[in-house]
């Protein structure tokens, strides 16, 4: 049982509702990022989502790119953002981390010796946002040779047909994405997202976790309240933004956001 | 290596999942999915559909102005004194470059799914006035995503979209040039995707956006073919056509791909020189990767990030090119060379007062090399440039390189 199977079953078995709080890897600098992934780890955090800078970054919206430009002007390669994985490791062993990002950085450093390094370095997870399951021939199989698990998209737009297929592809969890839209863009509507994923859970017994328009403890439990698990970027990494100065002002900052989501979440447990 | 192409093999591509080769296909995030698909399925339709043909071929004839015709360059060809120079004007269509024959196709495209609302990115502006005009002459509502740095070098063409009654967006993100007017563009996309169509005006993009372009570009090749024959009674034995994304290069070049005879050259921006690092030449020095919904050659550094690009002509300024072209380097079927900032200068130069015909900055990049290489051809060969643009919206930029103030 993989590291992300093994967390969310546990969840389950508690009743309680997984928290997956993402960060980008390199934001504000390099050097804090493990020590972030600690705090969040802290503050409730499940599962850790580590977003891999890329320059340029289709699928989010401004809050996630300007982390993506503040993480690139310090040089973060995909082979740090494995260092800093393998540097976490050390001290948790239990907390699961899924590389998030796009393809080309995967496809620079070569998609078998990413996977060799993923793993090696304690990465449980790949989450490719320009990478439909149609164009994975070649990169998903190294993956599930490697127990690492390959996440892929649900959105509002996905058929039924596509998303029994691509549940097929999936392990650990699939990631709804709860609007249509960038990251950080438009306002969650929590009544067309419980629908749908009352839905998808009809078509793939996978656990579901929802993503985008998440962004307070209000949020968190409603989306909680329909699905396994919720996502939350870009108010943590508006948050990194604007506390980047100060490494202790930002800990601090980042635990009063997601403390009371954990807590919100937890008092759906039933 | 080079293969004989056929027919057959040619209708075969892209396959069904939009491949040309290792190259192509449709890497975007999930939400776009169902309507890239709805796209390729309708265009699948229509393409058959004599109704869609004739309007598309009636727009072409009446309102871009086609054919365009081919032309002697006499003087040209007296003064390089090597094969005979033709030019094929697509600095005649309605709107001034070879950019309408898509916009028009992808506008009437988008009136035949009844989508009302039209997003395009563009570099130098060329493809964002094609839009803006098409959308001002069918009805439809029209935003245009440009780079901030090219609304600063190319503030005619914004000018012109506005009258238009386009919207113009100035991108602020990443370089502020045309790789982030397509982000901003698909991003746009992804949150209005019931009812907005994207017109991407070159032949990159996710699938079947580089099929969907090529076709209407199409045009440029059969027509050159037709009028070769009937003007010099046979085919030419190069073509040579500048390559940004590649749209009007493919567009010349696909209706010759099983012609072994005719040589084709495809002609990137060197910029200050391929070993300054300065340019934007990724199928001469760059390497395949993904971009944009696609595999192809891209300028990119040793971790995977997009590289800045460096051209004098901002429609020539992008880091990646259309999968289509990536396929026939790799197969030897077309050759791709650069020239420099300089050498296009001097083409543009040249073109203007030989021939009167003053070219844009991207297709003097074509101009330039075709010079070099009529030289070393037979008096009795011949060679057609794709004059894909004129060059008054590049007026400034010439100016301001000749320290002159207008």
């Amino acid at each position: 049982m993989s590291r992300i199977e093994g967390a969310l079953k546990a969840l389950k078995g508690q009743g309680r509702k997984a928290l997956i709080p993402y960060i980008t890897a390199g934001d504000p600098h390099p050097d804090v990022t493990v020590d972030l992934m600690h705090t969040l780890v802290e503050a409730g955090a499940d599962i850790i989502e580590l977003g891999v800078p890329f320059s340029d970054p289709m699928a989010d919206g401004p809050v996630i790119q300007l982390a993506c430009e503040r993480a690139l002007v310090h040089g973060t390669s995909l082979r740090q953002v494995i260092g800093m994985v393998k540097e976490f490791r050390k001290s948790d062993d239990n907390t699961p981390v899924v590389l998030m990002g796009y393809l080309n950085p995967m496809e620079a450093m070569g998609y078998e010796r990413f996977a060799d390094a993923a793993k090696d370095a304690g990465v449980d997870g790949i989450l490719t946002v320009d990478l439909p399951p149609e164009e994975a021939d070649e990169v998903a199989p190294l993956f599930t040779e490697r127990d690492l698990d390959a996440i892929f998209l649900l959105s509002p737009t996905t058929t039924d047909d596509r998303i029994r297929a691509i549940s097929q592809h999936s392990s650990g969890y699939v990631y709804y994405v709860s609007i249509k839209g960038v990251t950080g863009s438009a306002s969650i509507n929590v009544d067309e997202v419980a629908a749908k994923v009352g839905h998808i859970h009809e078509l793939t017994a996978l656990p579901v976790g929802v993503g985008f328009g998440i962004r307070d403890a209000e949020t968190a439990a409603a989306v909680g309240r329909v699905s396994d698990g919720v996502i939350v970027g870009s108010v943590l990494v508006d948050t990194i933004a604007r506390n980047q100065a100060d490494t202790d002002q930002l800990k601090r900052a980042l635990t009063d956001l997601l403390h009371p989501m954990r807590e919100a979440l937890d008092s759906l447990a039933s | 290596m080079s293969v004989k192409l056929t027919e057959e093999m040619l209708s075969a591509l892209p396959d069904a999942r939009g491949h040309f080769g290792a190259f192509g296909g449709r890497f975007v995030s999930e939400t776009l999915m169902d309507s890239l698909m709805t796209l390729e399925k309708e265009y699948a339709r229509l393409k058959k559909d004599p109704e869609f043909q004739a309007r598309f071929d009636k727009e072409l004839a009446d309102y871009v102005g086609r054919p365009t015709p081919l032309y002697f360059a006499e003087r040209l060809s007296r003064e390089t004194g090597g094969a005979q120079i033709w030019l094929k004007r697509e600095d005649l269509c309605h709107t001034g470059a070879h950019k309408v024959n898509n916009t028009i196709g992808q506008a009437l495209l988008a009136s035949f799914l009844g989508k009302k609302r039209i997003i395009a990115e563009t570099g130098a502006g060329q493809h964002g006035v094609a839009t803006a005009t098409v959308c001002a002459r069918l009805g439809l509502e029209c935003h245009v995503f440009m780079g901030a740095e090219d609304v600063q070098r190319q503030s005619l063409n914004v000018f012109r979209m506005k009258l238009l009654g386009a919207t113009v967006h100035a991108v602020q993100g990443g370089t502020k040039t045309l790789k982030d007017a397509m982000n901003d563009a698909m991003r746009d996309w992804v949150a209005n995707v019931d009812d907005t169509f994207y017109i991407i005006g070159t032949v990159a993009g996710p699938h079947p956006y580089p099929l969907l372009v090529r076709d209407f570009q199409s045009v440029i090749g059969r027509e050159t073919r037709r009028q070769a024959l009937e003007k010099t009674g046979k085919l030419p034995d190069a073509l040579v056509a500048c390559v940004g994304g590649g749209s009007n290069a493919i567009g010349m070049f696909y209706p010759f791909l099983a012609d072994e005879s005719v040589e084709l050259y495809g002609v990137e921006a060197g910029g200050l020189g391929i070993d300054t690092g300065k340019h934007a030449a990724p199928l001469c020095a760059g390497r395949p990767g993904v971009l944009h919904g696609n595999r192809t050659y891209l300028m990119e550094d040793e971790n995977g990030q997009i590289a800045a690009t460096h051209s004098v002509s901002a429609g020539l300024d992008y880091p990646g090119v259309g999968p289509e072209h990536s396929w026939l380097k790799d197969i030897g079927r077309a050759h791709y060379v650069s020239v420099t900032d300089d050498e296009a200068m001097e083409g543009f130069r040249k073109l203007t007062r030989v021939e009167g015909i003053m070219p844009a900055l991207e297709t003097a990049h074509a101009v330039a090399y075709a010079i070099k290489l009529a030289a070393t051809m037979d008096k009795d060969q011949t060679v057609v440039i794709n004059v894909s643009g004129r060059g008054d919206k590049d007026i400034n930029t010439v100016a301001k390189l000749e320290g002159i103030e207008i």
